[in-house]
C-alpha cells in the first residue's frame, strides 16, 4: 500500500511534467511572437493609453439621469419604489414583532428555536448570547440588525433556492448560471455597494438588496449541488414507482438534498451577516452602524462593544444551522427504522411546550412592562478596553530594545517587501503580465481558466486603471505571501496536537466573524497610516481560513498510508513532508485559493486605512457620490478578484488526480 | 397517478393559479401605499416611529464636531421635546440625496456643496435651508507647533521644500507627506501641490479615524507631520497645531478644481431639513432651525465624546445641565 501510494506520487510530477512543460512551450512562442509585436507598437511598460475605454461621462450622465428622474420615470415608480417599499414594510414589520416580542420574549424564542434544532446546549448558549448583546447595551441595534437579517436572509434563500433549482433541474440553466454564480462568490463585498446605493439611496433597502446579491448565491450553488447529486437508484426506483416529474421533486429529490440545502442557508445567514456589517457605510443601521461610528472617534472600546453582538450572533447562528444540517441523518435513520409515530409524537408535544414557554414568557414580560432592555443592567466594556489599547499601542509602536517598534516594521514591510513588489509589478511590460497570469492559470486550470484570467486582467486594462490595480496587486501579493507562512506553520502544529487545535478554536471563530472595521484601528495603531495596515488587516482576516483547512486537510490524510510511512521509520518531519503534505495537496490548494480571495477582500477595506489603490477609489466613489471612479474601481476589483481565483484555482480533474 | 390529466381540470388549475397570483398581487399592492405610483422621494426608515412614537431622523457625519450636533440635538429632542430620535451615519454627499429623499431628516453641519444645493434646493425643492449653525468651518494644512518652535520660518508655504526631508515615510516615496483624511471631506490637496510645484506626496489616510490616530503617534513622539485639517476640531486641544499659510483665498479662485492654487475659504456652516419635514415637522422642526451655537460649545461636546470618551449621550447631558441658557432660546 505504501509503496503503490509512494511510487504512485512520485510518478504524478513525471506525469505532469510533459503538459505543464508542453503548455509552457505553446506559451512561450506565443509570448516570443506577440510580446515584441505589442512592445514595438505600444511603447512603456504601462497598458497603453490607445486601448482604454473611458467611462467617465457615459457613467456621470447615467447617474445624473438616475438622480433626476427618481422621482417621475416609471421605471422607479412602478418598479423601484415598490421594490424599496416592500423591503421597509418587510424591515419594519419584523422589527416591530421583535420589539412586541420584549427581550424576554426574543431571547425565549431564540432558546427554544435553539433547543427544538439542536439540543440544550445550543439553547443555552443562545440565551447567553442574547442576554450578552443586553447587557452590552446593544439591545435595540441587535433588534435592528436582526430585522434587517431576517429579511435579507428570507429573500436570499428564496431567491437562491430558485435559481438552484433551475439549475439542478436543466443542464442549459446549470451551464449558464455556474460561472455567475462562482464569480459572485469571489467577488469583495465592497465592490456590490455602489450600484445599488445609485438606485435606491442610501438607506435600509440598499443595504437589504447588497446583501440579498451578495449572499444569494451559496444557496444557489448548493442547491443545484443537491438536487444534482441525489442518488441516480433512489430517483430511478421512485420514477418506476410512477411519480410524476414534480413528485420526484418533491418527495425524492428535495429531501435527499436536505443536507445540502441546510448548508447553503448556513452559508447565507453568516454571508448575510458579514454583509450587514459592511452595509452600514450605505446606512444599513443597527450594528454595524454603531461600529462605523465608533471608530469616527477612534473609541475601540465602543466599536468591540457593538461588534462583540455580532460576533455571538453569527457563532450562535452558525452552530445552530450547522447542527440542523449535521443532525438530519442520523435522525431520519432512526426515525426510518420503526417507531416513527411515537417519535413525531413526542417531537410535536415538544415542540408545543416550547411556543407556550415562548408565549409565556413575553406575556409575563410583557404584562410586567419590562420590553425594552432595563437600562441599569448593561456592563460598560468601552473603557477597559480603550486603556488596554492605549496601553499596547503606547508600549508596542516604537522604541521596544533590539527588535523595534511595530511602526518600524511597518516601515520596513513597506519599503523593502510592498514597495519592490509594486514597482516590480509596474515595472513589467503589460503584456508581460498578462502572459505570466495565462502561465500560472493555464499550469494550474484548464485553457478555459486561463482565458478568463488573461480576459479579466485585460479587462482591468481597457478600463484605464492599470496602475492602481498593480498596487492592488502587490499589496494582495504580500499579504498572502505572509497569510500563507504563518497559516501553514500554525495548520501543521494545530493538525500535529489537538490540544493546540482546541485552544486555538474560539480564537479563530472570532477572527472570522468579528467585523474586519474593528480591527482596522488598533491595526493603523499599530502600524501608521498607509498600506501596511491594510496587508496586516488582510493576514489577520484570512488567517484562520487557511488554517482550519490546512489543519482539516492534515488531518484527513489516509491513516493507512501514515502508519505504513511509520513503520518503515520515517521520522516525523519526514511523514509530513513526504506522505502528508503531499497527500493534502489538494486542501492546501483550497487553502491558497481561500486566502487570496479573502485577503483581496479586506485589502479593499484597507482603502479606509490608508491602502490607497482600488479600495480608495471604491470608498471614494462611494463618499463623493461618483460613479465614474467608484464603478470602474468596483469592476476592476471584480476582475483582479475573477483573475486571482482562476489563477489559484486546480481544475476539478487535477484534484481527483491529487487525491 | 395518472399522467395524462383532465385537460379540462388542468385548465381550470392554471386559472385559478392565475386568479389568486393576481389577488396576491393585488393584496401586495393594497398593503404598500395603495395601488399606483410608489414616491421614491417619501422613503422613511423602517426603524422610525417604533410603537408609535413621533421619530425624527438624523445623518450624523463622521468627524466628531458633526456627532456633537446631533447628540445634543437628540437629548433635546428625547428629553425636552418628547421625540424619539434615530441617527444614521452617511457620508457627506450621499446624506444630501437621502435628505431629499426623506430617509433622514435633516442634515446639521454641512461644509458647502453647491452643486448639491444647486440640485436639491434650488431645483427640485427638496431640501429646505435651515439656517446656520453659529460655527464657521476653515480648512487648512497644518504643522504641530513644538515644529513651528524649531523652524519658525515653516508656516510660509514657500519654505515647505527646504523642510520636504523632515516629511518623509515609507509611503510617501522620496518627498514629503501631506497627509489626507477621508474621501469624503472636501479637498483641493493633489491640485495644490501640483500647482504650487511643491515636493511632496499626498496620502491618503482613508478616514478620519485613521488620520487622527496617526497624528496622534506622531505628536507623542514629537516626530514632524504636514497634515490636512480643519477647525473647529477637538485634537487641537490635544495636538496644538499651526496652520502652514497657503496663497491667500480669493473669491472664485477655486472655482476650476484642476487649478486651484489658493487656500481654502472660511465657510459658515449650515443646516439642511427635508423639504416635507420643514413644512410638516412641527416642534421638532422649529427646533432644528433655531439650533445654534459657538465654536467653544462644540468643541466642548467634541471633547467630552474624543477624549474623554463618554458616550455622545452622556456628553449632551453634561453640556445641557450646565448652558441652559443657551438651549432655553432653541426651544421657545
Amino acid at each position: 500500500m505504501a509503496t503503490i501510494t509512494a511510487s504512485a506520487l512520485r510518478s504524478t510530477p513525471g506525469a505532469l511534467r510533459h503538459p505543464a512543460l508542453r503548455k509552457l512551450a505553446v506559451l512561450a512562442v506565443l509570448a516570443a511572437v506577440l510580446g515584441p509585436l505589442a512592445g514595438a507598437h505600444w511603447a512603456g511598460s504601462t497598458w497603453p493609453h490607445e486601448l482604454t475605454v473611458d467611462l467617465t461621462k457615459p457613467l456621470t450622465g447615467a447617474s445624473t439621469w438616475i438622480i433626476d428622474n427618481r422621482d417621475s420615470h416609471p421605471l422607479f415608480l412602478y418598479f423601484f419604489g415598490y421594490v424599496s417599499n416592500a423591503v421597509v414594510i418587510s424591515v419594519r414589520a419584523v422589527y416591530l414583532f421583535l420589539l412586541a416580542a420584549g427581550w424576554a420574549g426574543v431571547t425565549a424564542l431564540g432558546a427554544a428555536v435553539a433547543w427544538r434544532v439542536a439540543g440544550v446546549r445550543l439553547a443555552l448558549g443562545t440565551a447567553a448570547a442574547f442576554l450578552a448583546c443586553g447587557l452590552l447595551g446593544m439591545w435595540v441595534p441587535t433588534m435592528q440588525t436582526l430585522a434587517l437579517m431576517v429579511v435579507a436572509v428570507l429573500a436570499s434563500v428564496a431567491v437562491g433556492a430558485l435559481l438552484g433549482l433551475a439549475a439542478g433541474l436543466s443542464d442549459r440553466m446549470d451551464r449558464a448560471l455556474r460561472p455567475v454564480l462562482d464569480t459572485m462568490q469571489v467577488l469583495p463585498a465592497f465592490a456590490y455597494l455602489l450600484p445599488v446605493v445609485l438606485v435606491f439611496g442610501i438607506g435600509v433597502p440598499a443595504a437589504v438588496l447588497a446583501t440579498v446579491v451578495y449572499a444569494a448565491p451559496p444557496m444557489a450553488r448548493l442547491t443545484a449541488l443537491g438536487l444534482r447529486g441525489a442518488d441516480a437508484e433512489v430517483l430511478e426506483a421512485v420514477e418506476s414507482l410512477g411519480a410524476t416529474g414534480r413528485q420526484r421533486l418533491l418527495t425524492a429529490r428535495i429531501p435527499l438534498a436536505r443536507k445540502e440545502l441546510l448548508l447553503g442557508l448556513n452559508q447565507t445567514i453568516m454571508m448575510a451577516l458579514s454583509m450587514a456589517v459592511i452595509a452600514s457605510v450605505i446606512g444599513a443601521g443597527g450594528l454595524g452602524d454603531r461600529v462605523y461610528q465608533a471608530l469616527a472617534s477612534v473609541d475601540v472600546g465602543a466599536a468591540l462593544a457593538a461588534g462583540i453582538p455580532i460576533v455571538l450572533l453569527a457563532v450562535v447562528l452558525d452552530r445552530v444551522t450547522g447542527a440542523a444540517g449535521g443532525a438530519s441523518p442520523a435522525r431520519a435513520a432512526s426515525g426510518a427504522s420503526g417507531s416513527r409515530e411515537r417519535r413525531g409524537a413526542r417531537a410535536r408535544l415538544g415542540a408545543l411546550a416550547a411556543v407556550a414557554a415562548v408565549v409565556a414568557v413575553a406575556l409575563v414580560a410583557r404584562l410586567a412592562g419590562r420590553l425594552d432592555w432595563p437600562t441599569g443592567w448593561t456592563v460598560a466594556i468601552a473603557e477597559p478596553v480603550n486603556r488596554a489599547v492605549d496601553w499596547m499601542t503606547a508600549h508596542l509602536y516604537s522604541g521596544v530594545p533590539y527588535i523595534g517598534g511595530t511602526a518600524d516594521w511597518a516601515g520596513h514591510f513597506t519599503t523593502w517587501v510592498l514597495d519592490p513588489v509594486r514597482s516590480g509589478l509596474q515595472w513589467l511590460p503589460w503584456w508581460s503580465v498578462l502572459f505570466v497570469v495565462a502561465a500560472l492559470a493555464w499550469l494550474i486550470g484548464t485553457w478555459r481558466t486561463a482565458l478568463t484570467a488573461v480576459l479579466a486582467m485585460a479587462a482591468i486594462g481597457v478600463l484605464g486603471v492599470w496602475q492602481p490595480s498593480l498596487d492592488t496587486l502587490s499589496q494582495v501579493l504580500a499579504a498572502v505571501a505572509v497569510t500563507l507562512v504563518v497559516g501553514f506553520a500554525t495548520g501543521i502544529a494545530a493538525a500535529r496536537s489537538d490540544r493546540f487545535e482546541k485552544l486555538l478554536r474560539p480564537v479563530l471563530d472570532v477572527c472570522q466573524t468579528m467585523p474586519q472595521f474593528v480591527y482596522l484601528i488598533p491595526v493603523v495603531a499599530l502600524f501608521g497610516v498607509g498600506r501596511a495596515p491594510a496587508v496586516a488587516a488582510a493576514v489577520v482576516y484570512a488567517l484562520p481560513a487557511v488554517v482550519r483547512i490546512t489543519a482539516q486537510g492534515l488531518r484527513q490524510v489516509d491513516p493507512a498510508a501514515m502508519e505504513s510511512a511509520r513503520s518503515l521509520g520515517a521520522t516525523g518531519g519526514q511523514q509530513l513532508r513526504q506522505v502528508q503534505l503531499p497527500l493534502a495537496r489538494p486542501a492546501l490548494l483550497l487553502a491558497v485559493n481561500q486566502g487570496v480571495v479573502l485577503v483581496l477582500a479586506v485589502v479593499i477595506i484597507g482603502g479606509l486605512v490608508g491602502g490607497g489603490a482600488l479600495g480608495y477609489q471604491v470608498v471614494f466613489g462611494l463618499a463623493q457620490g461618483d460613479l465614474a471612479t467608484g464603478l470602474v474601481a468596483g469592476v476592476a476589483i471584480v476582475c483582479l478578484g475573477l483573475m486571482l481565483d482562476r489563477v489559484t484555482q486546480p481544475a476539478r480533474r487535477d484534484a481527483r488526480k491529487g487525491a | 397517478m395518472n399522467r395524462a390529466m383532465n385537460p379540462a381540470r388542468g385548465a381550470a388549475r392554471t386559472v385559478t393559479r392565475r386568479t389568486a397570483l393576481i389577488a396576491a398581487g393585488a393584496a401586495t399592492c393594497s398593503l404598500l401605499a395603495g395601488c399606483g405610483a410608489a414616491d421614491m422621494t417619501k422613503q422613511a426608515s423602517p426603524f422610525a416611529g417604533a410603537q408609535g412614537a413621533k421619530t425624527v431622523t438624523l445623518s450624523v457625519q463622521s468627524w466628531v464636531g458633526a456627532q456633537s450636533n446631533v447628540a445634543v440635538a437628540q437629548y433635546l429632542l428625547e428629553h425636552e421635546l418628547g421625540y424619539r430620535v434615530d441617527t444614521v451615519q452617511v457620508d457627506e454627499v450621499p446624506a444630501w440625496d437621502a435628505l431629499s429623499q426623506g430617509r433622514v431628516d435633516a442634515i446639521l453641519e454641512d461644509w458647502g456643496h453647491p452643486e448639491q444645493e444647486q440640485r436639491y434646493v434650488k431645483d427640485k425643492k427638496t431640501i429646505a435651508p435651515g439656517g446656520g449653525l453659529g460655527v464657521t468651518g476653515h480648512i487648512g494644512w497644518y504643522v504641530p507647533t513644538y515644529l513651528v518652535r524649531q523652524h519658525p520660518d515653516i508656516t510660509d508655504w514657500h519654505n515647505l521644500d527646504k523642510y520636504a526631508s523632515l516629511f518623509r515615510t515609507a509611503e510617501s516615496g522620496g518627498k514629503g507627506q501631506l497627509m489626507d483624511g477621508s474621501p469624503s471631506y472636501v479637498t483641493n490637496d493633489k491640485a495644490l501641490v501640483n500647482n504650487l510645484k511643491l515636493n511632496y506626496q499626498v496620502v491618503f489616510a482613508g478616514s478620519e479615524a485613521a488620520q487622527i490616530t496617526q497624528i496622534k503617534q506622531f505628536a507623542k513622539e514629537k516626530k514632524p507631520f504636514l497634515t490636512y485639517w480643519y477647525a473647529p476640531q477637538w485634537l487641537f486641544k490635544k495636538v496644538p497645531m499651526t496652520e502652514v499659510r497657503l496663497p491667500p483665498y480669493k473669491e472664485g479662485c477655486d472655482a476650476d478644481a484642476a487649478k486651484v492654487a489658493c487656500s481654502y475659504p472660511h465657510t459658515p456652516l449650515q443646516k439642511y431639513l427635508n423639504a416635507d419635514f420643514a413644512r410638516r415637522g412641527g416642534k421638532a422642526a422649529a427646533f432644528l432651525k433655531k439650533f445654534r451655537w459657538t465654536t467653544e460649545d462644540q468643541n466642548e461636546v467634541s471633547l467630552m465624546i474624543a477624549d474623554q470618551k463618554l458616550t455622545p449621550a452622556e456628553a449632551a447631558k453634561r453640556w445641557v445641565d450646565s448652558h441652559p441658557s443657551v438651549w432655553k432660546k432653541w426651544l421657545s
